[in-house]
């Protein structure tokens, strides 16, 4: 009962999250870049702010799959190098806490890239 | 004045001929779709630590964000993950499948142009501004860290 109550904590606020995003298509018209940029910049702030391991207990995947959870990292990373490195961590952290993430994307894109041709629009 | 009024009437034209998408539906399909991405996510995570209870929880995120790059990367060069974007709109786009959608898309689109111009260039076309942008931001989070460490 209680791991069926967390599955729907995570369906619940991702959902959520997804559909602000939606939200944001229909009411302003932004292009899907911006929409990126836009969330990775809001888990920056929850992280900065603290507010983001809040969330992060109970809605777990709803809000570290969303690229909130992208920015978040970005910003962890960077903290807590700056807490163990001191100034060169401003400059390492970020990328260093998100190099998987970067790196899996680039390789597959690559990968599946060469395997595979485009599909026309119909 | 000749051409800008040409280009209101234009304008004009163009929003009556394109499509009005119904906003219920789409949010209502966003939800749910997103909401599922998600729990695949935590299903991921789950099984990661209950195979490998070992290794950290950074670490099972990290494994589970790139299954779920793998997945989507995939889905986008077989062209599946666009019919789910037709459908679920935001739902596709925020969670960290649409990152990898983003990248993945436009180096199958722009694979005749050549691999360094065509997959390694138009890769970033999207993911360019998400870096930029995620890497300033978390530079200047640091940066104020930073300072307040310097005075407690």
């Amino acid at each position: 009962m209680e791991m069926f109550l967390d599955y729907l904590w995570v369906f619940l606020v991702g959902g959520f999250v997804c559909m602000i995003g939606e939200l944001l298509i229909i009411t302003t018209n932004i292009t899907s870049a911006r929409i990126l940029v836009t969330f990775v910049l809001v888990g920056v702030f929850l992280e900065a702010v603290g507010l983001f391991d809040y969330i992060s207990d109970f809605a777990g995947a709803g809000i570290n799959v969303p690229i909130i959870g992208f920015g978040a990292s970005l910003a962890k990373g960077a903290i807590s190098a700056v807490k163990s490195q001191g100034l060169l961590g401003i400059f390492t952290g970020g990328l260093t806490a998100t190099a998987g993430g970067i790196a899996a994307a680039i390789i597959f894109a690559f990968i599946f890239a060469l395997i595979f041709h485009s599909h026309t629009k119909k | 004045m000749d051409i800008k009024e040409r280009n209101k009437a234009y304008n004009k034209y163009v929003s009556a001929k394109v499509p009005k998408t119904k906003p219920w539906p789409t949010l209502f399909n966003s939800f749910w779709v997103g909401g599922l991405i998600c729990l695949i996510g935590q299903g991921i995570n789950d099984l990661i630590l209950f195979l490998a209870p070992n290794i950290s929880e950074q670490s099972a995120w990290a494994y589970t964000l790139i299954s779920l790059i793998f997945i989507a990367s995939f889905l986008t060069g077989i062209g599946v993950y666009d019919k789910i974007g037709k459908f679920a709109g935001g739902g596709s786009i925020v969670p960290i499948t649409g990152f990898s959608n983003s990248i993945t898309s436009p180096s199958v689109e722009f694979k005749s142009e050549g691999i360094v111009y065509g997959i390694c260039v138009k890769m970033f076309t999207i993911a360019g501004p998400v870096i930029v942008f995620g890497v300033i931001s978390s530079a200047f989070v640091g940066l104020i860290y930073y300072i307040v460490y310097l005075f407690i």
